[in-house]
């Protein structure tokens, strides 16, 4: 038998241990297992977020294979979302809405829908890469918007949540909670295994520097093809859980706003650490509970924020925890960086008003002597002459068009 | 001489109007290293870049162990032996050296559809890594990150690389470039001790060690192969002196 002081000894030696990134993610994990007893004395609206954070964190983990592993900027992720959440939706709207069925329904329906948009883009990369996921993702919407038997633009509602063996044990929303966790984790551990694998040794390799991979003999395609499978298959089940929670599927889980916001919450929470994306998706989740709150523009106050983060924080969030834990982070530090910045930052700003200043000035300069002139030389020949009203607009006329075409002239012979 | 190892047989290859490869041919015999040498935009890399197959040639074949590779992309081609250096350094910045060297191996030592278990404590990969590093010697860098070396060292690395791929067939291109004179010097002996056994086909403008090293040198001059033979003969050769080694010595 240990003694409790030991066993405590013991545990904070084997906390010690862990890497730091273990360690993060494991306080993560804690604060999540813990929500539910939150929710307890907050009300249960806690736990409906916390189920919300905690599929989009699935949803954003899987796209940082993509994007952090794979070096693979998805801007159609969201289509898994809400190809996971029809596949399960239809076939509990036709009585078939048992676990044993939906899920492999939704998770393979991805991972075909993967496979067969994939084997295209994933032979293209950077910009076209975008751009190919993107309209991949735009036709999945468009696709869904005119599945008229399934509600079409209105969506899908569910008869019920998916049955786990003729139960409806899902349906308390602890026990979803705690579902929707266990996948995050299985998730969360499963990528971890597969980035260190041979296989993702390869994928960050490819990412790392293509040419020198292929000079040792690893073709790039069938890496990033399995891997944007795997990565759609992982969405899947986030779209399968997002379903289930509000019991109805519409197409704008596939917009491609839904994907930005994946993108967003990948960097946000910090692409490269496993738990960033996770904190991502959480902090987004969370801004938008309270900032919503403040205003109905919330997103005029989550852009800038964004912004100062990109140009701030490098790395996202897991960037600045990592920075703060190497101690580059101390409060002295922080205020000659961002003074620098700053200082940077703003002599281009200086300098750009300064050079539209002086263009304004030298193109404004010519411009208000020449019309003074024309104006001085109008009002001459109207005294001089005593022109009829129609005489003088049609002088006013010939002088505007001559000052103008002569201002062209002068600028088209510099 | 035994057999050859590469043939290339009537390649041609052009840039918009600049024919950089000139219906040219070559051997290279197994087990000599055989320096290709030529002035400044003779088309050296870009013969090296259609020997390893990182670019298609317009026309003719090339023959790799008797088999037609012409149409093999690069990854194929370091699958049946042929490994590469290049001109401007290409590691991976953010991996270990070792796990540089590793990925080597991992390349032609199974498959690298496995998902589960670490590649880093597969021990095999490691050991045969360790040893490619030692044979260039900076096994005491294995740790550091490859972003974080020297250039010299980086040419080095390039170098355990290649050699971990247990290749057939070396192609080194200007493995001395952008070197100091005392890493020049490392890299000429290092050259100098694993030559033997490999097979090597090595562009370099650096004339010392070209003729320190190769077995055979074939002079290229616009596309074209104008001379091939020893050092010796070569460096005597009127019309290699008045293409190429007049301009230099």
């Amino acid at each position: 038998m240990l003694a409790p002081a030991r066993i405590a000894s013991r545990a904070a030696a084997q906390w010690q241990a862990l890497l730091f990134e273990e360690r993060v993610a494991a306080g993560l994990f804690l604060a999540m297992v813990l929500l539910p007893v939150g929710a307890q004395v907050l009300g249960g609206y806690l736990l409906f977020v916390g189920e919300r954070a905690v599929i989009l964190a699935i949803a954003a983990l899987s796209l940082e294979l993509l994007i952090g592993v794979g070096g693979l900027i998805s801007f159609g992720h969201a289509a898994f979302l809400g190809i996971g959440a029809y596949a399960a939706g239809i076939l509990a709207s036709h009585g078939y809405g048992t676990l044993i069925l939906a899920l492999p329904a939704a998770v393979l329906g991805c991972a075909l829908f993967a496979l067969l948009t994939g084997s295209i883009a994933v032979r293209t990369r950077g910009v076209y890469f975008i751009m190919i996921t993107l309209a991949f993702g735009q036709m999945a919407f468009f696709v869904a918007t005119s599945l008229a038997p399934y509600g079409g633009d209105d969506g899908l509602t569910w008869p019920t949540r998916t049955l786990i063996f003729g139960t409806h044990v899902l349906k308390s929303e602890t026990v979803f909670y705690y579902v929707a966790l266990a996948c995050l984790g299985g998730v969360y551990v499963l990528m971890g295994r597969l980035v260190a694998s041979r296989f993702g040794r390869a994928l960050r390799g490819l990412t790392d520097n293509q040419r020198r991979m292929e000079a040792i003999g690893f073709a790039p395609y069938p890496y990033r093809l399995a891997a944007y499978v795997m990565a759609g298959a992982a969405c899947g089940l986030a779209g399968f859980l997002l379903g289930n929670q509000v019991e109805f599927v519409s197409p704008a889980y596939m917009h491609w706003q839904r994907s930005g916001e994946l993108i967003l919450m990948v960097l946000l929470g910090g692409s490269g650490t496993r738990y960033g994306p996770i904190v991502g998706a959480m902090t987004y989740l969370l801004l938008e509970e309270t900032l919503a709150r403040l205003t109905e523009h919330w997103k005029v106050i989550l852009g800038p924020l964004l912004v100062v983060l990109v140009l701030f924080g490098r790395g996202g969030i897991a960037g600045i925890i990592e920075r703060w834990r190497l101690g580059e982070l101390s409060l002295a530090r922080l205020w000659v960086a961002s003074a620098a910045t700053a200082r940077i930052q703003g002599g281009r700003l200086l300098r750009g008003l300064r050079w539209t200043k002086a263009m304004a000035a030298r193109a404004l300069g010519r411009a208000i002597p020449r019309l003074k002139a024309s104006a001085a030389d109008f009002s001459t020949r109207w005294r001089r002459c005593n022109m009829t009203v129609g005489e003088a607009v049609v002088s006013l006329v010939l002088v505007v068009d001559r000052s103008i075409s002569g201002a062209i002239a002068r600028w088209r012979r510099r | 001489m035994t057999r050859a190892v590469l043939r290339l047989h009537g390649i041609e290859k052009s840039f918009a109007a600049l024919k950089v490869t000139d219906c040219l041919n070559l051997e290279v015999f197994e087990g000599e290293t055989h320096a290709i040498i030529g002035p400044n935009g003779a088309g050296k890399t870009t013969l090296i870049h259609q020997m390893s197959g990182a670019l298609a040639p317009d026309a003719g074949r090339i023959y790799f162990d008797g088999r037609d590779v012409t149409d093999l992309p690069m990854p194929a081609r370091a699958h049946l032996g042929l490994a590469r250096t290049f001109q401007i350094t290409h590691v991976l910045p953010s991996f270990t050296v070792l796990e540089n060297v590793a990925l080597a191996v991992q390349a032609r030592s199974g498959s690298s559809f496995r998902f589960w278990r670490a590649a880093a404590a597969e021990a095999p990969l490691n050991v045969a890594a360790m040893a490619a590093l030692d044979a260039v010697g900076i096994t005491a860098r294995a740790e550091i990150l490859a972003g974080a070396l020297s250039h010299g060292e980086k040419r080095l690395l390039e170098i355990a690389i290649a050699l971990a791929q247990a290749p057939r067939l070396l192609l080194l291109d200007e493995p001395m470039a952008g070197a100091g004179a005392q890493e020049t010097q490392r890299l000429v002996e290092t050259l100098g001790r694993v030559r033997r056994r490999y097979t090597i086909v090595l562009v370099e403008h650096d004339m010392q060690a070209v003729f320190a090293l190769a077995d055979r040198v074939s002079v290229l001059v616009e596309g074209r192969i104008i001379a091939t033979d020893t050092p010796q003969a070569v460096r005597n050769d009127a019309a290699v002196r008045a293409a190429y080694l007049g301009d230099a010595a």
